[in-house]
């Protein structure tokens, strides 16, 4: 049952997977960027989750409780949340400049047209 | 006391100056305080390198919160010669760039250029002067998001899906740092470099932790471009604004092997990466493939940029083979090509950008007869090609030099042989575009195209000189890098 009750970690690794392979077998830029949005998703999780304690409650000073959840891997992915959310901006502007100067998103369509230069 | 803030300036200066740029909007007043930010940032690091020289580690603690739970910056005689390399690279490219950005980038856009040249420099001294594990995460990621924007900002529309490439290639990468991080705080709840140190040796058989260093070892692969990762170099070199290629060629990927030994050797310690792990086998398989390949690569391209370029790759792979050699002589070698290679790259692209704007392009057919049109913008091609090639007298030959007696120490033939082929192989793509300056006629010999500025052939002449300096006098840079080595393997400082 070990492996049962290590359920959130299989959820990373089916996210994670699923957002590599998006990432790879995809020919769309867009759609490119989702599966990046999907793997650093995965991480997001796997630190959220390292973070929780059992029977642990959220880090606020109260007198009658006495186990905590550990808040220092929630606010590192935060920082991590940001700057994922950086990188799809700036993913997603270049695929528009990228549709403007060669006129699809489809990677195919323009490796064609830099080869016929 | 300023000294003992030295490591925080390091960084906060060009943080601070970067949207001061976007504030200005005129192009040359942030050129200008681009420059004075940069020429300040290379006074900090020359003097954080002397204090380091003299007195031993410096550590700045931000807050004033000790060590495992605040954030520590950790300057060591290691990364203060990163730094006084990639604040030396940038003022040079910068002194160039007054002119030599605004052929490529419109006026209205400079302060935006400025801008992100300037976080990609924060980007790349916090990584270097960090000593916490996830705060060199985040530098990676400002530096790497800065340069994306850098590459982009081509005129060719090629340099859009190099910028895509590297976005997306440097992501997985950054994401696989980031993983690594976790697992390491998994087990040993610490993100402290020096703390893990401590802790990491007791846990080597943990699977957590092994994990943990594979995928620390792919994601900086990725950030560096070892093979066969290096698939979007070659691309974003030859795409982004000239000024760009010599900027993250000559510091980007020195930065990334800086991040990649001090894990090995520091943090993991080379006894878990070399013992426990196969990592030996794996680095010099890599390395040498590295040189085999990016060298013949680079013979058969068209385009200049783009074959130094596959150049830098190989020499990348010189610098794995020197980290795979687990003995101070190795990784002292590593650390001097960190800096020779960074001043012949930055060299060669800087005078290739005086070639490309006299001339019209970069393609090998574009330069034919330069060296009578260009005399000594081809004078500073040669002589940084010799350096790269690794001629006597050049910064070239001695990091080669050091890097054969370590292979020699190991007794490893094979890879001597790789050497000694790969050089050969850089004859070939350097003699490529020295025939085509002196030997070839220009294909318009009506157009007479003259020698460029004296401003620009300054800076170029600047990084040139430097590497027959270095070429002469090893003492200075192959003494630190050899302390640096020696305090990396645990001995004193």
């Amino acid at each position: 049952m070990e492996v049962l009750a290590l359920y959130n970690y299989w959820v990373v690794i089916f996210l994670m997977m699923t957002g590599f392979y998006v990432v790879i077998a995809s020919g769309n830029l867009v759609k490119k960027i989702i599966g990046i949005n999907l793997f650093q998703a995965s991480v997001f999780i796997l630190y959220i989750s390292m973070g929780k304690v059992s029977g642990g409650a959220a880090p606020i000073l109260r007198e009658t409780i006495q186990t905590y959840s550990n808040p220092l891997p929630h606010v590192l992915i935060l920082t991590a949340i940001v700057v994922g959310v950086a990188t799809t901006a700036l993913g997603l502007a270049l695929v528009v400049r990228i549709k403007e100067a060669y006129g699809t998103a489809e990677e195919d369509d323009i490796h064609r047209q830099d080869e016929s230069l | 006391m300023t000294l003992a803030q030295l490591p925080a300036l390091q960084v906060i200066l060009p943080l601070i100056a970067a949207p001061l740029c976007l504030l200005l909007r005129s192009g040359r007043l942030a050129w200008l305080l681009s420059i004075l930010v940069s020429a300040t940032a290379l006074i900090i690091a020359v003097l954080l390198l002397r204090l380091v020289l003299e007195n031993g580690t410096v550590i700045y603690t931000y807050g004033g919160w000790a060590a495992p739970w605040g954030i520590e910056y950790r300057v060591d005689i290691a990364n203060a010669f990163v730094l006084a390399i990639v604040t030396s690279i940038s003022t040079v490219v910068l002194l160039f760039s007054r002119v030599g950005a605004s052929w490529e980038i419109k006026s209205s856009e400079q302060s935006l250029f400025y801008t992100a040249y300037l976080l990609c420099l924060t980007g790349l001294l916090g990584m270097t002067v960090t000593g916490d594990a996830f705060n060199l995460f985040v530098f990676l990621e400002i530096s790497s998001l800065s340069s994306y924007v850098l590459i982009a900002m081509g005129p060719d529309r090629r340099g859009l899906t190099a910028a895509y490439q590297y976005l997306i290639m440097g992501t997985i990468g950054a994401t696989f740092i980031l993983i690594a991080v976790g697992l390491l705080y998994m087990v040993t709840g610490t993100l402290n470099m020096a703390d893990l140190a401590n802790l990491l040796p007791a846990l080597e058989q943990s699977r957590t932790v092994r994990v943990a260093f594979a995928f620390l070892t792919v994601g900086i692969g990725l950030k560096l471009a070892m093979f066969p990762l290096h698939l979007w170099l070659p691309n974003a070199y030859a795409y982004a604004p000239h000024v760009v290629s010599a900027f993250l060629a000559a510091t980007a990927t020195k930065v990334a092997v800086y991040v990649l030994v001090r894990f090995i050797y520091d943090v993991f310690g080379s006894s878990f990466a070399f013992d426990s792990m196969p990592l030996q086998s794996i680095l010099v398989v890599l390395g040498a493939a590295a040189v085999l390949s990016g060298s013949t690569v680079a013979i058969f391209q068209h385009n200049i940029k783009r074959m130094l370029g596959y150049s830098s790759v190989a020499q990348i792979g010189y610098m794995i083979l020197g980290i795979s050699l687990a003995s101070v002589s190795g990784l002292t070698a590593t650390l001097v090509h960190l800096l020779n290679h960074a001043l012949m790259k930055g060299g060669l692209f800087l005078a290739l950008a005086c070639m490309a704007f006299q001339l019209g392009g970069t393609r090998l057919v574009d330069l034919a007869g330069a060296g009578r049109r260009m005399p000594w913008t081809s004078a500073a091609f040669v002589v940084g090609g010799l350096s790269l090639i690794g001629v006597p007298l050049t910064a070239g030959f001695v990091s080669k030099w050091l890097l054969v007696v370590a292979v020699l120490e190991a007794g490893w033939w094979p890879v001597l042989i790789v050497i000694a082929v790969g050089s050969l192989l850089a004859v070939a793509y350097i003699w490529r575009v020295i025939e085509m300056i002196y030997f070839r006629s220009a294909t318009n010999p009506d157009e007479h195209s003259e020698e460029t500025h004296w401003s620009l052939l300054a800076p170029v002449w600047l990084l040139i000189v430097a590497n027959v300096y270095f070429g002469l006098h090893t003492q200075w840079s192959v003494g630190v890098a050899q302390r640096a080595a020696q305090m990396l393997f645990g001995g004193p400082g």
